[in-house]
């Protein structure tokens, strides 16, 4: 009993961080920094929460989280990409302009400094002990599971995936063989941008309203989820549902004392140093992150 | 000479001139190549070979001029083209990816489908099938950062010919390669050539022109000076017409200076070994001794080792094996400052990278190395700093003389000028000057050779690499000749000249004469 | 010929920060309208909200001193070719130590000493919590914008953890008062200034401001600094430790980014308390930007965000404070994107003007 409340538990707070890491996979395997996934996350639960609201309908909602993320990743493409600003500066731009917009947008369409009115959502009934069926009653639920090996399939198995590998390792190669290093990133990032705008959808649709600064750091972990995955669609989901394991086991013995939360909050944090440190096995980012020039 | 009017010839470029901002690094270059030769493209550094290819490739156009493929005029055309139209291009710097399979470094770009999906099976399979085509053995699924330089090499070419390429452009292929590997190059091209390829070799090796090549264009300055068949042609007649006929003047000006007193040994360096990037020993044994009055010239084809090894003596590159000393001290270990404080001062040959920051003043330029000698405490002694940019301007005439200026502002002699000022201005025992007159102009290598004679007048040991035989000539007392990380020769100026000192540059003399 | 580089440098320092000034009056100019309202009448209302009345200058004042310590903790390692993204952490940090020594202080301690204590703490801790991430760069290869970021989290946790299980007051987020150490508000030498946090720390954090200036175009150390920011190559050549460097200059990143924490702690609150560093991190990040990473930049910049920030307050009546964020943002991505074209357009220029 225990132990599958702590199972569907995991998964439901892995689910952002795997949309989030999905996307940012792709995005950093391309060459750009993903330091963006916070801010698109955030921006997706907004435009989520707006579309949910307005439409009456969660799905218009994750069409709106998709659109939302994909929004801030055209303006972090045009910022890294066609203007070559440095990606460290535009990412954290990013972030704070979602922080702005959000708040910004959430006072005019709801005069609220704190959060949107209830919106129609997705719940994920866990009551009764019927646990995995109950998650599925979240459609994004099975969607985010999917993500990851979705990414992992087109990463590794198509044109575009081979030629995502190629520009983030060495661009110079990819373009002597014609291919369009500049449109190659605008795809990643726009993928980075829509699949972390749908886990922003799902924080937003699964609280069924939208709160200020909801991502709370999500996006930063799915980014340590990657580092730690050492940039393997697969591993990096791994390390999401591994973090996630650790928060859900932490919310299960509150109040027994054993562990104080937040040192489970530093454990994805502490682990990405220490793989970066190459302490057991460096981890070695793509070759072309980060490069403008 | 000419090839039958019939057939138009694979490549025709005529009139190239090509510019990078104050370099014209083509002026009017010609060249000619009929289908089915291998045709050796050779010059120094510098002399624009790849720039001429670059734009045969299509990598970017050219400013003037005329690129004709097969009769059809292509000038301006994009790499996409160029490939398309079977011109492919092996870079002297690999454009492989290494975390890639060799198969996926192959069909990047024309990839196989199947459905919206890659379909890698086939990709491995048409891979292989060309690699077995052309005689490659691999195992295309291996991933290239495991592979040897010549394996590296090999997935080049295999990506041209995988695209149809019919004219193959090599940029210097065998700079990183081992002579069995150079062997195994030269079986590939000539099978390619026989199978009615074209191919155009950049070299300026000149044991691998007469090995390998047809026909010979040679280029120096930017353009094309002579053209011939490799039948026929000696190596002393393609090295003069590299170096062009101003040796011998510059020589018959200069004559044989007089022997300053040679004093004790300054320098020495005993077996020392260094090693590039992938392990390889860039620097291979290396010994040798320079006394205090004498230039010790280090003449070679550059890339042979040359930097590696005054990096190493400079403290700046990790040394495998081997001794330094300097004087009676051995620095093998010590940081970059011990060792100048020991007296050992450097010209480095890429001064833009390393000799300067260019964003620093012309004075703050003028003690780096030395701004530990100019402080009160912590602080900076501006006063002195200024003082002593003020005396070096003076004393060597840089120009504009304005110590606040960023060095990036001066010309390129006035660059170097900072930098010989700051090395040779003060107290030194040992120099390592590396191509200390590289494109600056011909007062400067006046002033910087007048320079570097008072201070072997004055005692100083001078280690002096250059790749301009006529400037090792003009003042070195002995020379060594360095190839493939070695020294193979060491003569005494009244020895050497273009006549004996080429054949040993390029590889062609036998290999193993005597070392200090 | 001899002075049109120093223009051209000027130009190429200036004209990004002009252009996302402009870019973010129009980007203002939208949001403002957007809700219907007069941009003239807007922007003279922040004016007039910030430097208008010595209350709102003062709060100016007040968030200038933070930002003018996390912008500086930036520039330093921006100066040496490093990205110090862990502003946040070595702040909060810095204002932890400097809460804990004023703690651990008996209460009748001279106030000269006290304060030197505290703030001195308030830079160790910064300076520490700098140097984890230099040395992690410098010896094992670890790129410091994510070790940086991820230390904040960790930082953060731990200083909750400390906050919330060890000296907390009950029901609240944070430490008792000090005991000693706490610096008179500028109101009590000013009257004028009555009612805004605005407090003695600002005069420490200019004199680091005048002496990161100095430290870095006066000595030897910020000559060694600079050249392995421009030229590590160069650097190396001329003797210089690259790696020791890089430990270096993250110290004294973190340690100027501690001080900051004397202003909340010592000079306004007298306490430590959870998320008071939250956001200043990321704001030094574009005061460093805008103040192309010269000291006496970065004072201005922060007076600028500074300005910003409070003026958000002033116009609330008239458009959501929430707008100054948006700005925030747009000046950065601006900024960041204006630098290499202004480069690229001043090079061309330079290029066309030689042929």
């Amino acid at each position: 009993m225990m132990l599958f409340a702590f199972l569907a538990q995991t998964i439901r707070i892995a689910i952002p961080y795997l949309f989030a890491a999905a996307g940012g996979v792709v995005a950093e395997r391309s060459g750009v920094i993903s330091l963006t996934l916070e801010g698109f996350l955030l921006g997706g639960a907004f435009t989520a929460a707006l579309g949910s609201y307005y439409g009456a309908s969660p799905w218009v909602g994750v069409l709106c989280g998709i659109a939302g993320g994909l929004a801030l990743g055209l303006v972090h493409g045009v910022a890294s990409v066609r203007y070559r600003a440095d990606q460290v500066v535009s990412g954290i731009a990013i972030n704070l302009l979602a922080i702005g917009l959000t708040r910004f947008f959430l006072h005019l369409a709801f005069d609220s400094s704190s959060n949107s009115p209830r919106i129609p959502g997705f719940a994920a009934n866990t009551a009764g002990g019927s646990y995995f069926v109950g998650l599925f009653h979240n459609p994004l639920i099975p969607i985010g599971l999917l993500a990851i090996p979705a990414v992992a399939w087109v990463v590794y198995r198509t044109p575009f995936g081979l030629r995502v590998r190629a520009v983030g390792e060495h661009p110079e190669a990819a373009a002597t063989l014609g291919v369009p290093v500049a449109r190659v990133r605008y795809v990643a990032v726009a993928i980075s941008g829509a699949l972390a705008g749908l886990g922003g959808a799902y924080l937003a649709l699964d609280q069924h309203q939208f709160t200020d600064g909801m991502s709370a750091g999500r996006g930063f972990i799915a980014l340590a989820a990657i580092i730690f995955g050492r940039w393997d669609p697969m591993r990096a989901g791994l390390a999401c549902l591994f973090f996630a394991a650790a928060e859900a086991l932490q919310i299960q013995l509150q109040g027994t004392q054993v562990i104080a939360s937040q040192f489970v909050q530093m454990i994805p944090y502490v682990l990405t140093i220490i793989a970066l440190a190459g302490v057991v096995g460096r981890a070695v980012p793509p070759a072309a992150l980060g490069r403008t020039e | 000479m000419t090839p039958p009017e019939t057939t138009p010839p694979a490549v025709r470029m005529t009139g190239i001139e090509k510019r990078f901002g104050a370099v014209r690094a083509n002026r009017g270059a010609s060249l000619e190549v009929a289908v089915g030769e291998i045709h050796a493209l050779v010059g120094e550094n510098g002399a624009g070979k790849s720039t001429l290819m670059r734009i045969l490739a299509g990598l970017f156009p050219p400013d003037a001029g005329t690129v004709e493929v097969n009769g059809r005029n292509v000038t301006g055309w994009s790499t996409a083209s160029a490939i398309a139209a079977g011109v492919g291009m092996v870079h002297q710097h690999f454009m492989l990816v290494p975390t890639l399979s060799i198969a996926e470094n192959v069909v990047l770009g024309r990839e196989p489908r199947r459905g919206p999906s890659l379909d890698m099976a086939r990709a491995f399979l048409e891979v292989k099938g060309v690699a077995g085509q052309f005689g490659f053995r691999m195992d295309v699924r291996q991933l290239v950062r495991d592979l040897s330089v010549g394996e590296a090499q090999r997935v080049e070419i295999l990506k041209a010919l995988f695209r149809g390429a019919r004219t193959l452009i090599l940029d210097e292929p065998t700079a990183v390669l081992s002579p069995p590997e150079v062997q195994e190059l030269w079986r590939v091209l000539r099978s390619l050539r026989d199978g009615g390829g074209t191919i155009v070799l950049i070299t300026h090796k000149l044991d691998e022109v007469i090995e390998v090549s047809d026909r010979i264009t040679v280029m120096r300055h930017g353009e094309a000076v002579a053209r011939m068949p490799t039948r026929g042609a000696t190596p002393a007649e393609i090295a003069k017409a590299m170096v062009g006929r101003d040796v011998a003047l510059a020589l018959d000006a200069e004559g044989v200076h007089p022997q300053a007193t040679v004093g004790g040994a300054a320098l020495t360096v005993r077996d020392l070994v260094v090693h590039g990037a992938r392990r390889e020993r860039r620097v291979d044994g290396v010994s040798l001794t320079v006394a205090a009055g004498e230039i010790l010239g280090i003449a070679g084809v550059e890339g042979n080792g040359q930097t590696e090894l005054v990096e190493a003596i400079a403290g700046l590159r990790p040394v495998a094996s081997g001794e330094i000393r300097v004087g009676d001290h051995d620095v093998t270990s010590l940081e970059v400052r011990r060792r100048s404080r020991l007296g050992l001062a450097h010209i480095p040959e890429d001064r833009q990278r390393r000799g300067l920051v260019l964003d620093y003043s012309v004075a703050d330029n003028l003690v780096l190395g030395r701004q530990g000698a100019f402080t009160t405490g912590p602080v900076l002694d501006r006063a002195r700093i200024l003082q002593n940019a003020r005396d070096r301007i003076a004393q060597f005439d840089i120009r504009p003389p304005d110590p606040a200026l960023p060095a990036r502002a001066l010309s390129g002699g006035n660059q170097q000028k900072i930098v010989i000022a700051r090395e040779m201005g003060g107290e030194f025992s040992v120099l390592l000057a590396a191509q200390p007159t590289r494109g600056v102009d011909v007062g400067a290598i006046e002033f910087i050779h007048a320079q570097l004679r008072a201070a072997r007048a004055a005692g100083k040991a001078i280690l002096l690499v250059s790749a301009e035989l006529t400037e090792i000539l003009a003042l070195a007392d002995r020379v060594a000749v360095m190839y493939g990380g070695r020294i193979v020769d060491v003569l005494p100026r009244a020895e050497a000249s273009v006549a004996t000192l080429g054949p040993l540059m390029t590889g062609c003399a036998p290999a193993g004469a005597s070392v200090p | 010929m001899s002075r049109a580089p120093l223009r051209a440098r000027l130009e190429e320092a200036l004209l990004p920060p002009f252009v996302a000034l402009l870019i973010a009056l129009v980007a203002g100019d939208f949001l403002i309208l957007s809700v219907g309202q007069s941009p003239g009448a807007v922007y003279e209302l922040l004016l007039r909200g910030t430097w208008g009345n010595a209350y709102g200058f003062g709060q100016v004042l007040y968030k200038t001193t933070t930002l003018i310590c996390t912008g500086l903790c930036v520039s330093i390692g921006m100066r040496a070719g490093l990205f110090n993204i862990g502003g946040e952490g070595q702040l909060a940090a810095g204002g932890f130590a400097a809460a804990l020594a004023g703690l651990a202080l008996p209460g009748g301690t001279p106030a000269a000493i006290a304060v030197l204590l505290c703030t001195l703490a308030a830079i160790a801790a910064g300076g520490v919590t700098g140097w984890v991430p230099g040395v992690l760069r410098a010896r094992f290869g670890a790129h410091e914008v994510i070790t940086t970021i991820m230390l904040n989290f960790v930082i953060l946790a731990l200083l909750n953890w400390t906050i919330a299980t060890k000296i907390r007051v009950p029901e609240t987020l944070h430490t008792p008062d000090v005991h000693a150490g706490a610096l008179p508000r500028l109101a009590a030498i000013i009257p004028a200034f009555h009612g805004s946090a605005a407090n003695l720390s600002l005069a420490i954090v200019l004199a680091a401001a005048a002496l990161t200036g100095w430290y870095l175009f006066r000595t030897r150390g910020g000559y060694d600094l600079r050249a392995v920011g421009l030229q590590p190559e160069a650097a190396e050549y001329g003797g210089v430790r690259v790696g020791a460097t890089w430990i270096r200059a993250m110290t004294i990143s973190g340690a100027l980014a501690g001080l900051g924490g004397i202003n909340f702690v010592l000079g306004y609150k007298h306490y430590y308390e959870e998320g008071f560093a939250t956001g200043y991190g990321f704001l030094g990040i574009a005061v460093a930007l805008v103040g192309r990473n010269h000291p006496l930049g970065v004072v201005l910049a922060s007076l600028f965000f500074a300005t910003l920030s409070q003026g958000g307050l002033a116009i609330n009546a008239m458009v959501p404070k929430q707008m100054v964020d948006v700005l925030q943002g747009v000046v950065i991505i601006a900024v960041a994107a204006s630098v290499p074209e202004v480069r690229r357009a001043l090079q061309l220029r330079r290029r066309s003007a030689e042929a």
